[in-house]
């Protein structure tokens, strides 16, 4: 038995003295395979996992905390820390369920330009999301290639809002900005560079190659029932061979005129999955095209007009005392929403990410939770890691596309 | 004096309230005949006190002790296979009690539904993961931020906060910026509580700014050498609050009126 003390500090692997020879390891918080700050407690007979236990909480900010003492507004550039590889979608998120607490729509104009970023956004988490994964199941050129694509990507982000990272580049009631001169041309000429590269690069290097067919054949396999249950959404459930995405089922935005498919795989397994993200990539180009024409069909009106809660346009604030008036008191007070409650689910590149806001007609939300799909994928770790093998934890975390920002909150 | 602060609630509030505003309601309707949530409360029966629908979800309002049997119903009868979330909202100060909701999906029909069940402080919620897995993470999660219990749960602990923490900081009586045990948790944890003396409270001050602080403050308009003294020889003046009062109002400060002018 152990007696600790300060020069013989506790040595955590107990179990491995004990009969049945099991040893707990500390899967990070620091390993670079844990995208960020999972902490993976396992417990291995020799190289089987017996027992896996996620522990989370590295990055906690507590930021539904901060919801409930910040304005509506404020809070909107917080939401980019939630998924920060794809920070618009939560900006939208946010700014929907907002929304639908006012009952305001964004004009047109806003709508076709918010659907352009969050299927941009969707690009560029899913590349991501292909150079991580081949990174941590050991393809280290995929990752380069992806990273490149996904640099063009954060360039357009860039020329649209300023920012790579945190965009925050939705407002409630619509966007901030119009689409700069030439944008829409940028915007095309990348939608067929990343089409090429998928065929040529990704595709090509990945999808018939055989140690990444090896690698990723089933394993982490979580049958249509499992994914249900474990509250698994976007990919991972449409890779257990269940047809449901938000886009399609709850069209929000302009995804009930768009023309897309739905994606479904019925391996169930990690290599269903990938090429779930693959074909996502091409629908979303396929989009992206559609609304291109869609753009210049539109009013230069960007932000909705509902003067209880949203600022009119500059011109009018500049020009018109009652606009300022508003514009003043919306900015030191903030915009006071109407008593209710509401829960709003858009489907983020990772999942189902919503935000159930509980207001008390105060300009501070009473309660905001934030339904982040990443946490339930992390949640799932502990049933599907037991009776695997180490080598391959590394391949099903990749697979769950789990970002932290968005697991600790 | 000072100004009175509720001490049940000590989140962000507005400074300005007009005394005559009456907060609107989101409209809520009816449940309509024929529809899938009729069915739906139909199959509830007498066991939902109250159902409505607010912005496209069926609220269902049931009793806190009756979760675990409608979750069966509203699961193998109506469909709904998925719980999206679970969480809770504190009424404490108002009602001395805790809001619970649960988020279900109908995958087949894409509907949703809420339920809402009322919880008084102190007691506890029987686990729903037997239903729904998901709600193993998610009940954790309630628990960690706001102290319910939850019965009959596979594993209890805390998820976001570390093990050892004191207090639920979702609460409303929970400061956004911690409360005394967090602002010296980690001195207590890796120094031990009479380190706390020699710390001093004003270095866990994240707002605290040194102004001959070489080290951590840059300056603005002109540059020093890192770690070089720069106070010329002038002593950091800690900040002191007199006890006395600094205008004496007692004596012939000012007089008073025997009669209106």
């Amino acid at each position: 038995m152990q007696q600790p003390n300060k020069l013989t500090p506790f040595f955590e692997n107990l179990n491995f003295e004990r009969d049945d020879n099991t040893m707990v390891i500390n899967f990070g918080p620091q390993h670079p395979s844990a995208h960020g700050q999972l902490r993976l407690v396992l417990e291995l007979d020799g190289e089987q996992v017996v027992k896996a236990y996620p522990d989370i909480g590295y990055l906690h900010r507590g930021i539904e905390k901060m919801a409930e003492n910040m304005t509506y507004n404020e809070f909107l550039p917080t939401t980019d820390r939630l998924d920060y590889i794809a920070s618009t979608s939560n900006n939208y998120a946010y700014a929907l369920a907002v929304e639908k607490l006012l009952g305001i729509e964004a004009p047109r104009r806003a709508q076709v330009i918010r659907t352009m970023l969050l299927e941009l956004n969707r690009i560029i988490s899913h590349l991501f999301f292909i150079a991580t994964h081949a990174l941590d199941v050991g393809a280290m050129s995929v990752f380069l290639y992806a990273f490149r694509e996904r640099e063009y990507a954060m360039d357009l982000m860039e020329d649209y809002c300023g920012a790579r990272l945190t965009h925050s580049a939705v407002r409630i009631g619509g966007v901030p900005l119009d689409l700069p001169a030439g944008w829409i041309e940028k915007l095309s000429s990348f939608c067929s560079k990343v089409e090429y590269e998928l065929e040529h690069t990704y595709n090509a290097l990945l999808q018939e190659n055989r140690i990444w067919k090896m690698r990723l054949e089933d394993v982490g396999v979580i049958s249509a029932e499992d994914a249900l249950s474990w509250g698994c959404t976007g990919p991972m459930l449409r890779g257990s061979g269940i047809n449901w995405d938000i886009r399609k089922e709850e069209p929000y935005e302009l995804y009930g005129e768009l023309d897309f498919d739905i994606p479904v795989s019925d391996r169930c397994d990690s290599y269903g999955r990938y090429r779930l993200y693959m074909e996502e990539m091409t629908q979303s180009i396929r989009i992206l095209r559609q609304l291109m024409p869609m753009y210049s069909k539109t009013e230069p009106q960007l932000m909705a007009h509902a003067p209880e809660y949203i600022s009119a346009p500059k011109e009018e604030i500049m020009t018109q005392n009652y606009a300022l008036m508003q514009h003043f008191v919306l900015v030191t007070q903030g915009m006071r929403p109407p008593k209710g409650e509401v829960y709003v689910p858009t489907e983020s590149p990772k999942g189902e990410l919503g935000f159930y806001i509980k207001s008390e007609g105060e300009p501070y939300a009473y309660r905001l939770k934030c339904r982040a799909p990443s946490f339930f994928h992390t949640g799932l770790l502990q049933e599907i890691l037991v009776g695997t093998y180490i080598a391959d934890v590394v391949t099903i975390i990749g697979s769950t596309n789990i970002v932290f920002g968005e697991v600790d909150r | 004096m000072r100004k009175y602060v509720p001490k049940d609630n000590v989140q962000g509030k507005s400074y300005y309230t007009d005394r005559f505003w009456v907060a609107p309601r989101v409209p809520r309707s009816e449940v309509e005949e024929g529809s899938h949530f009729a069915d739906v409360v139909k199959a509830l029966g007498k066991k939902a006190k109250e159902s409505y629908i607010e912005i496209d979800t069926l609220v269902v309002h049931i009793d806190a002790k009756k979760n675990l049997e409608i979750m069966t119903i509203l699961k193998e009868k109506c469909g709904y296979t998925q719980c999206s979330e679970q969480s809770a909202v504190d009424y404490l100060a108002q009602d001395g009690e805790f809001e619970l909701f649960y988020q279900l999906l109908n995958i087949a029909e894409a509907k949703r539904v809420r339920v809402v069940c009322r919880l008084k402080k102190g007691e506890a919620i029987e686990s729903i993961t037997s239903l729904y897995k998901s709600a193993n993470f998610a009940e954790r999660e309630m628990y960690d931020m706001f102290g319910i219990y939850v019965n009959n749960h596979p594993f209890l602990k805390r998820i976001l906060m570390p093990d050892d923490w004191e207090g639920y900081p979702l609460l409303k009586t929970y400061p956004l910026h911690g409360d005394e045990f967090a602002s010296w948790y980690e001195v207590d944890k890796i120094f031990g509580k009479e380190y706390r003396d020699v710390i001093g409270p004003e270095n866990r001050d994240p707002a605290r700014i040194d102004r001959y602080d070489t080290k951590r403050f840059s300056r603005v308009g002109y540059e020093v050498p890192f770690g070089a003294d720069i106070s010329e020889g002038e002593k950091e003046q800690a900040i002191e609050y007199s006890s006395e009062l600094l205008v004496d109002y007692n004596k012939n400060a000012g007089k008073q009126l025997d009669e209106r002018k």
